[in-house]
């Protein structure tokens, strides 16, 4: 069986190609790319002007929630939004219950990943058991059963004694540790950006330094061990600053990822449109413009290798109560692409193929996953965006179990048209 | 009449409708003087008090001032509610509001949940005090007594001193001021100054003479003995050495200068007992007025149909 993209502007940071060229996808592979390709009895997809033709797009920050929360979300139904968002790969946090910590819950994991039959799923392994930062886990039973990376994600790795192992230890099987950073004593009880707004609200706060004094612990943890060190959700403009600086001393092993939430909103969310939505807690909490404003900055000047969503669904059950009593979080595989043309690309903060740099071949080089390139002969993951096409964010239409996002009714210009993954088209917009 | 339906903060109303509450709560302390202090305002309206925290004085004052408008009352303590037996506040709220209340006056130790009921239930509601964020007829109530003594809001030296950072009753009484034209002065060790305390309108200090010096009011707040455990203060002895309002301290302030408390006290703590029991204290008073205000609240959020007297 073959498939012929013809007429679109392939643009793969991965191999330098941008421009107008055809794609013959081939037994699941890239067979061919070059200009005016025979269609040679291939199926043709006729792509429109503007549309671009990406290497598929990789979210390494997604939660879903299985096995034990699958009120909020399950294999299947995330990876239904994962492609409906664009994304032909997700890497899954071991949050679960049980936590990941088990080669016997990443195969469940992959089992059900490959019954759904859409997205590539690769789980992410707990750092330590229980993820209670007490025994480190069997990292590499985890990494044979198929895990990529290591994190206690939703909790940091608080005991600097047990990351220092852990990234020797990681660094031995070529595999990153993340880290959720968050200094448990300044974190507190928190539940918003420690600034003006929650103060005003009388929300408890969470200062930026409680992130960027554990990044700052582990970037001299990464430099003493030179383990493979991945900063996640980073929200606070002290931690880019540190991240910039590692960068900048040559520490290629210090990586970090941003949250869109996280270069599109602040805590005025907090007050306006709505006081206390719910939709804008999440961990770390949307900060103050400075720290905005620092992302965007980071994500232009490279220092950002990596955008992830830190997809999160809750139920809205969950989420329909105090404030103070809400979990943290918001789903975001399908509004990603959207937020990325439109406060990216759009305003010309970055070009079309730094945005795919961030969603596909960096998040594949950081985590040694195979895609991220268009090469021949790779397997044949395809994200076809039109980054003009206007789109308006419906929570109630997400594939998503949940529905917590806060970017209900926005509108916005930038749209996935199909998500291909090993030659299959698993979604189709069909209103493109 | 009020243009919101509900009174969530002082956030949502602006001078002219708190000139309204104020001079409406004039009219209603005349009727605490009455043989009967009782008015057919609110007859046939069903009020519930549902305090999710515990309160002695801001609950009676509200039933008072429910009774003396002829509302039908219900108080709903938290330790009898389906709360403690995992039902949300929604939930709560719902199985009531099938009873047909025409308000809540609720209590809540998040802030913004009054918020949230606001936003998904029928009835007003009336923030009686929601977590670290307003008690917006404690400063209603704080605002008339600082009127009834000075005649005016404008122009006046506050200060407000004490623990600024988990005070919602700070919260509502600087936005009340501000908007009524008062210069308000906040006072705190640092570690309990909300984050951009200068943001919120008011002159910080961690000098408590600076802030009492030349004051017209001077509003302490409570110490919450619990705050130590958070490292705010060392010790509730060294913050009575260092923010204490002692009878030395009240010099500074101008010699008819009132001094207000919206309670419960800790003598020895905040305020000294020749202080709190002094002459310049307006203590009582604040809570004799908190009945009229909640009434003139009630009444004004009653709506058009409310009985005339």
């Amino acid at each position: 069986m073959k498939t012929l993209l013809k007429g679109g502007r392939i643009v793969d940071p991965a191999t330098g190609r941008d421009g107008a060229f055809d794609v013959l996808i081939e037994g699941g592979r890239i067979g061919k790319i070059g200009k005016s390709l025979p269609v040679d009895g291939a199926d043709v997809f006729e792509m429109k002007p503007g549309w671009i033709v990406a290497p598929g797009l990789i979210d390494i920050h997604v939660h879903l929630r299985e096995p034990g929360q699958e009120h909020k979300e399950t294999i299947a139904t995330g990876s239904a939004s994962a492609v409906a968002g664009g994304f032909t790969a997700v890497a899954c946090m071991p949050n679960t219950d049980p936590v990941n910590d088990h080669p016997g819950v990443t195969e469940l994991i992959l089992r059900r990943a490959a019954d759904a039959g859409l997205a590539r799923v690769y789980p992410i392994g707990a750092v330590s058991i229980g993820s209670k930062g007490d025994q480190m886990a069997e990292l590499g039973a985890q990494k044979a059963a198929g895990c990529v990376a290591f994190t206690d994600d939703g909790r940091p790795v608080a005991s600097a004694l047990l990351m220092r192992r852990a990234l020797e230890y990681a660094g031995m099987l070529g595999v990153p540790i993340i880290d959720h950073c968050e200094d448990p004593s300044l974190k507190g009880d928190g539940v918003a950006h420690e600034g003006f707004y929650a103060a005003r609200l009388g929300l408890r706060g969470i200062p930026g330094v409680a992130e960027s004094i554990m990044v700052e612990r582990d970037i001299a943890l990464a430099e003493l061990t030179g383990g493979p060190y991945h900063v996640c959700h980073m929200s606070a403009r002290q931690s880019l600053r540190a991240v910039r600086e590692a960068k900048a001393r040559g520490l290629t092993n210090v990586t970090c990822e941003v949250a869109p939430h996280h270069f599109v909103l602040t805590d005025e969310s907090l007050e306006t449109p709505i006081r206390y939505d719910t939709n804008v807690k999440m961990n770390p909490p949307l900060r103050e413009d400075a720290d905005r404003d620092a992302m965007l900055e980071g994500i232009a000047d490279g220092s950002v290798d990596v955008i992830a969503t830190d997809h999160a669904p809750h139920h809205s059950d969950e989420k329909l109560v105090e404030f103070d009593r809400a979990p943290f979080g918001i789903v975001g595989l399908e509004t990603c692409v959207p937020l990325v043309f439109d406060r990216l690309v759009h305003p010309g903060r970055i070009g079309v193929k730094r945005a795919i740099e961030l969603l596909s071949t960096n998040p594949a080089k950081v985590f040694r996953l195979p895609g991220g390139s268009l090469a021949d002969g790779a397997a044949a993951d395809i994200t076809i965006l039109a980054p003009d096409a206007s789109v308006t964010i419906r929570a109630k239409d997400l594939r998503s179990k949940s529905k917590n996002t806060p970017f209900d009714g926005w509108e916005l210009k930038g749209g996935v048209v199909a998500t291909i993954v090993g030659g299959r088209m698993v979604y189709r917009n069909e209103g493109l | 009449m009020l243009k919101a339906r509900h009174l969530l903060g002082i956030a949502d109303l602006d001078a002219g409708e708190i000139g309204q509450i104020l001079e409406t709560a004039g009219a209603m302390v005349e009727i605490a003087k009455r043989p009967i202090k009782k008015v057919p305002t609110l007859r046939g309206r069903t009020v519930v008090n549902l305090f999710f925290e515990p309160s002695t004085r801001t609950r009676m004052s509200f039933e008072v001032a429910e009774k003396r408008l002829s509302a039908d009352t219900l108080s709903i303590a938290v330790a009898q509610s389906s709360v403690t037996k995992g039902e949300t506040l929604l939930d709560t709220v719902r199985n009531l509001e099938a009873m047909a209340p025409d308000m809540i006056v609720m209590r809540h130790a998040a802030s913004g949940a009054p918020h949230l009921l606001a936003r998904l239930c029928r009835s007003v509601i009336i923030n009686a005090g929601d977590g670290m964020h307003e008690h917006p007829t404690q400063a209603l109530l704080d605002a008339y007594t600082i009127r009834e003594h000075k005649g005016r809001l404008d122009g006046l030296k506050v200060a407000i001193v004490g623990d600024l950072l988990h005070s919602r009753v700070l919260r509502s009484n600087v936005q009340l001021l501000n908007k009524m034209g008062a210069n308000v002065w906040a006072c705190a060790p640092k570690t309990l100054m909300p984050t951009d305390l200068p943001r919120f309108g008011v002159r910080a200090t961690t000098s408590i003479d600076e802030a009492v010096k030349d004051a017209d009011v001077v509003m302490m707040l409570r110490i919450q003995h619990e705050r130590m455990h958070g490292h705010f203060i060392p010790s509730t002895r060294e913050y009575f050495t260092l923010f204490g309002l002692t009878p030395t301290r009240v010099a500074l302030a101008k010699p008819d200068v009132i001094i207000m408390h919206p309670g419960p006290m800790n003598r020895g703590v905040e305020i000294d007992s020749d202080v709190a029991d002094g002459p310049y204290s307006v203590i009582l008073e604040q809570v004799a007025n908190g009945v009229a205000v909640r009434m003139a609240v009630l009444y004004l959020l009653a709506g058009q149909e409310a009985v005339t007297d």
